[in-house]
This record gives structure tokens, sequence and C-alpha cells, in this order.
């Protein structure tokens, strides 16, 4: 009985964190610092990263990255700040989520 | 075709960048670069005695000039060392380019000797940073460098460069160009329009510079806007000096240490408009509470600055200056004679000082009859503590980079190794440190510096012999159990500075201090003047930390205030 009473909260917590969920897709500079730079700046400014993807794009120059936040208050902040790393090269917002971390998260 | 080693393509990259002083230490990962150095007939080493000494040596330079400066350092403790310095820049936006030493490539990731992760630690405190891989890089991350730490907001930028970079032959055709700022896109003229619109219909509006207008070279054109708008116009402890502070509409530096009238009038205000400034919590007190009627209307070069901390009602975003000229023309002539009748009566009742704490053997009275004893032009640098807000509360400061002084870091042993680097720049001009006996012993060592390069530097130590703002705080708010902010022994700065080869002199009770002061003044080269200050003299007004600025504790006529 226990057991289900836990699975039902967490179901609850996911449907509450589902609504408040945004993706922030970036194209970044492919080089070893960058990832250390947008994971410094999260942990900086005491913002939380639910889930990160990054794979390199074909040119080999450039890397797209998916961050899953659910920082709702404090979203426009992190863009501004994500947006003033000179390796971001662009960024855009999805609300409500993105079907690449529905993909990832068939794998886990 | 141009051939030459990594440091040797450094050293001419910042000698094309007009680079003429560089402050360091040399250490084994950067030899390649001192070696290059040796060759260099347009930059100037200053050889200093700890990194962070040469970090702020460059900061002097870059903040008494605007323009950016390059400190050394090694790899491992250099690199370390140094981070505090870098630290301070960032907070403060100062542009500065540090260039450290690395292990050889091949050794990174081994725990080498003297290998730190600089990259990864200097992350969080710089604008940018760049570890070098391959020779060829440095022709494209040098000039970006300058480009990044000048352009936008100003900041640090950290150059890591393992040492076999250093030493790679490199053969390229053509020199790049040198970074220079960039230009800002205009501030949209809409927004301009709305903003003016709430000028001119604001009853009791105060005008707030802060730092950004320093670097922005804004002053006037923020002075410009006050006298057409008739707006009392207050400063944050970055911007002071960007209005003079005898201007009829000048209210000082605001928040925790501002006169008692300027935090009142602040409450009382229907608009706040903050121009380069960042609503600190020192200057804004408790956020909620700060302004509370006020609408407000942000200027700012950082996007990410506008709402930060309080919504703006109107944002600015762009180079302060052009958008404070394009206000100029839409802000229809007033006097407010009104709301500035009003601040006058409460500048009147509540005075910073009184005539008891003007003598010259009380701190009050040493900073002002300093100020009278100075030349036209000359720099006030400062290290923190209560040495720091007295300056800022009453020197009178009169120009745009006149004061050099570690605000948003608040870093004690900033003043010594700061005024070096601005005596450097400007070796014609007289410059005074206001420093603590606390303070003074976090870079004690620069002393060497200041003996080595015969730099025009004053020292004025007002010295308590205690961690006088810790010691207040503990009075004020921890029951007064003073532990660990009074000093147990009496050093004396004298014979230490004259073990330094600097002349110095103690101010003896019942001595003529004015004509001390005026004699050391005069004097030429480094020297120093060790002023004894009463431990129970405190800094007021004073708004505990985390309390609203409408709760300010002591200052003259406090009684008097409901």
């Amino acid at each position: 009985m226990q057991k289900n009473v836990n699975n039902r909260d967490s179901e609850m917590e996911k449907t509450r964190q589902v609504d408040a969920i945004a993706v922030l897709e970036l194209v970044v500079n492919n080089h070893p610092g960058v990832m250390s730079h947008i994971c410094g700046l999260f942990s900086r400014r005491a913002y939380n990263v639910e889930g990160i993807i990054c794979i390199p794009m074909q040119d080999g120059m450039t890397s797209k990255m998916w961050l899953q936040v659910n920082e709702e208050n404090k979203l426009e902040q992190i863009i501004k700040q994500v947006k003033k790393l000179p390796d971001v090269l662009t960024i855009e917002r999805h609300d409500g989520g993105h079907r690449v971390f529905e993909r990832v998260g068939v794998l886990v | 075709m141009n051939t030459m080693n990594g440091a040797q393509l450094i050293v001419k990259l910042l000698e094309r960048q007009g680079i003429d002083i560089i402050a360091g230490i040399p250490g084994g990962a950067n030899l390649p670069m001192y070696d290059a150095l040796f060759e260099s007939t347009a930059i100037r080493h200053i050889l200093c005695r700890h990194e962070q000494g040469a970090g702020f040596v460059a900061q002097g330079i870059a903040r008494s000039t605007g323009k950016a400066a390059v400190c050394f350092a090694t790899s491992g403790p250099g690199a370390t060392n140094v981070l505090t310095a870098i630290a301070d820049a960032y907070l403060d936006s100062i542009p500065v380019i540090c260039i450290t030493g690395q292990v050889p490539a091949s050794l990174i990731g081994t725990d080498a000797f003297q290998e730190v992760d600089t990259y990864g630690m200097s992350i969080p405190i710089t604008k940018h940073n760049f570890l070098v891989r391959t020779v060829g890089e440095l022709l494209t991350i040098i000039p970006r460098a300058f480009e990044l730490a000048l352009s936008g907001r100003p900041g640090p930028v950290l150059i890591d460069v393992p040492k076999d970079v250093q030493m790679a032959e490199i053969s390229f055709a053509q020199w790049p160009e040198p970074g220079r700022r960039t230009t800002e896109k205009a501030t949209d003229i809409e927004s301009l329009r709305a903003a003016a619109d709430m000028i001119n219909r604001a009853k009791r509006p105060i005008l707030c510079l802060g730092g950004g207008i320093i670097h922005a070279g804004a002053a006037e054109a923020g002075r410009l806007l006050a006298e057409k708008g008739g707006l009392p116009t207050t400063m944050t402890l970055m911007g002071l000096g960007a209005i003079a502070s005898d201007h009829q509409l000048s209210l000082g530096m605001l928040g925790m240490h501002a006169a008692r009238s300027t935090n009142m009038a602040l409450q009382d205000c229907d608009l706040f408009i903050a121009a380069g400034a960042r609503f600190d919590d020192r200057a804004t007190g408790k956020i909620v509470e700060f302004c509370p009627d006020a609408s407000i209307i942000h200027m700012d070069i950082d996007p990410s600055e506008v709402s930060k901390l309080k919504t703006a009602h109107i944002a600015l975003v762009g180079d302060v200056k052009r958008s404070l000229e394009a206000l100029l023309p839409l802000v229809t002539e007033n006097s407010r004679t009104i709301w500035n009748n009003q601040i006058e009566v409460l500048k009147e009742m509540y005075p910073m000082t009184s005539p008891e704490a003007r003598v010259p053997e009380k701190p009050y009275g040493l900073i002002l009859k300093t100020s009278e004893l100075l030349d036209e032009g000359s720099f006030i640098s400062t290290d923190v503590g209560k040495h720091q807000m007295w300056a800022a509360q009453v020197f009178p400061f009169e120009r745009p980079r006149q004061l050099l002084t570690s605000g948003g870091l608040g870093t004690m042993g900033f003043g010594l190794p700061a005024a070096i680097g601005a005596a450097l720049a400007h070796p014609d001009k007289q410059i005074v440190l206001f420093t603590g006996d606390g303070s003074l012993q976090m870079n004690i060592q620069e002393l060497a510096t200041a003996i080595e390069q015969q730099v025009n530097i004053k020292i004025i130590i007002m010295n308590n012999n205690s961690l006088g703002l810790v010691r207040q705080q503990q009075n004020l708010f921890y029951n007064k159990q003073l532990f660990a902010s009074d000093f147990q022994i009496d050093i004396d700065f004298v014979t230490i500075a004259k073990g330094f080869g600097m002349k110095a002199v103690n101010v003896e009770a019942g001595g003529d201090l004015p004509a001390l002061l005026e004699r050391m003044l005069a004097e030429p080269g480094p020297c120093l003047i060790n002023v004894p200050i009463d431990r129970e003299e405190d800094v007021y007004p004073m708004v505990p930390p985390g309390a609203s600025n409408s709760i300010m504790l002591g200052g003259c006529n406090a009684e008097k205030c409901k």
C-alpha cells in the first residue's frame, strides 16, 4: 500500500512539473569548455536544470543543446543570462517541453 | 611572412592593442612570455610581489583610464592568487585581460607541478575565458579578448596559455585587426518617448547614476538631463564623481551609508531613474521596500540587469550615454522647485557632518583637509572598510574616474596596488590612497612595488587597529560581543614602510596634522602617513544589513527623525 501512495505522490509531482516545464534549444560553439560555461552559469545563478541533451551538428564547429528547466519565475532572467555567453549563438524557447526529451525518455 | 613563437606573438599582439604596461610575476609556466617581454621596447613590465597585486595594478590602470589593462601570472598558485582581483573586476565591470601560463597541453589533467584548472575556476568570475589549444588560435583569441572586455558591459577576460603553445612556432601572412569596443545599437525610440513622458509627468523624480555612467563616459549627458529636468541626483558608490558633489542637484551616495536626507528623499520619490546602476543590496536595502511609491525607469547596456531585482516599468536597453542624450530633447525644462525645496529642507535638517566632526584629527576632517590640499586632477584610491565609507560620504568628488574603489566584491587589499596602477597610468598626477590598518595588511607587500617604481602615491592610513566595520556590526547587531575584530598588537607601520625604503611619518597626539599632511603631500614619490583614529569612531548613518533604507541608525540629528 505504502508503495502505491508514493507512486501517486510522484505522479502528482510529475504532472505539476510538466505544466511549468520549458525547453531552451541552443546552438553553441563546439569546444570543450562550452558545457562548463552553460552548467557553471546555471549553478552560479541558482537555476535548476532538469535535463540536458547535447550533440554536435554536422559542421563539427557547433553543437545543439537542449536544456529542460522548470524555473517559471526565473525563466526570463535565465534566457537573458544564457544569451550573454559569447559561445551561445542562438537560443529558442519551447514552452511545455520538446519532443527530444520524450524520445530520449523512452530509453531510460 | 611573419615567423615567431606563441609567446612573442602574444607580446606583439598586445603591443598592437596599444598596451604599454603589464603588471605580473614570472614563473615556470609563463617564462616564454617573459622571454618575449625582454625583447619588447614598447611594453614596460611592473614586477609585483603577489599576483593579486598585479591584478589590482591592472585594475588601477583600467579604472583610471577606461582602457583595457593587462596582467600576467604563472600557472597554479600564480593563477589562484590573481583570481580575487579578477573577480573584483568582474563585479565592477572593469576591462582587465589576464594572461596566465599553464602546464604544457600534454600534461593538462595529470596533476602536474603547479597545475590547476585555471579555465574552470575562472568561468564564474570572468566575462569570458579561453584555454588556447593551438598557437594559431592566438591570432583570433587575443583581439577577441579585447573586444569582449571593452564592448557592451565591460568585464575581465582570462586567457590560459599552455607552455608548449607559448613555445610553438607560427608563420602567418597578415596581422589581425586589434580588438576594439563595438558600437551598440540605439535604444528603441518608443521606449525613450514613454520614458520622457514618465519623467515629464513625475512630481518627485530622482535620478540615480551608477558605475555604468563612468564606463560609458556619460557623466555630462547625465548632468545635462538632471539640470534640464530639475532632477535631484544620487549616485551609487561606483557612480561617485558622475556629478560633482557640490552641484546643487547632487544627493551624494545612496544606500547603507547614505546621508539620511538622501534615503528619505528616495522613500518619498514617485519616479526612480536608474542609469547604469544595478540595484545592489548595499544601495537599495530591503528591495521590496526600496522607493515604495516609485515607478522605475531602468537604463542599462546589459539586458539581464533590467528587472533582475526590481521590475522596471520602462526598460531602456542600450548605451546609457546615447539613451541619456536621446532623452534630453524629449524632456521638458522644469526646475521642480517644490520637490527640490523639500529635499533642501531635508539636507539642512540632516547634514552628513557636524563642525566637531570636521576637525582634521577626526575621520571626516582628515578626508576634507586632504581634499583641500590636493591639486586638480588628482585621484583617490580606497581600500574597503570604514575609511572607504567615510571617503565616499564626504570627499568632494568632482569628476568621473576620480575615485578608485572596490564596490561589488568589496576587496580589502585593493587600494594600494590600484593606486600604483593609477599612478603608472598618470605619472604627472597625485594619487592619494585612503586605507585602513586592516586593509593595508592584506597587500602590504606591494609597498615594495611602489618604491621600486617610484610612483607618486601618498598613503594615508586611518589606523584604528581593528577591523572597523566588523567591529561596528558586532557592536550594533551581535550584543557588543567584540570577537576577532580588534588586533591584539599595535603594528608600527612607519617602521615597516621605512623597511621597504619608503618615507613615512606618524601623526603624534597633539601634533600639527594639517602641516604634516601638507608636507607629505608635497613630497615627490611614494610616502606614507599613519593617522591614529579612535576605535569607537563609527560610520553613520547606517542601514542594518537586510533592513529597509528607511531604517537608519545614527548620524546628525538622528533623534529628530521619527
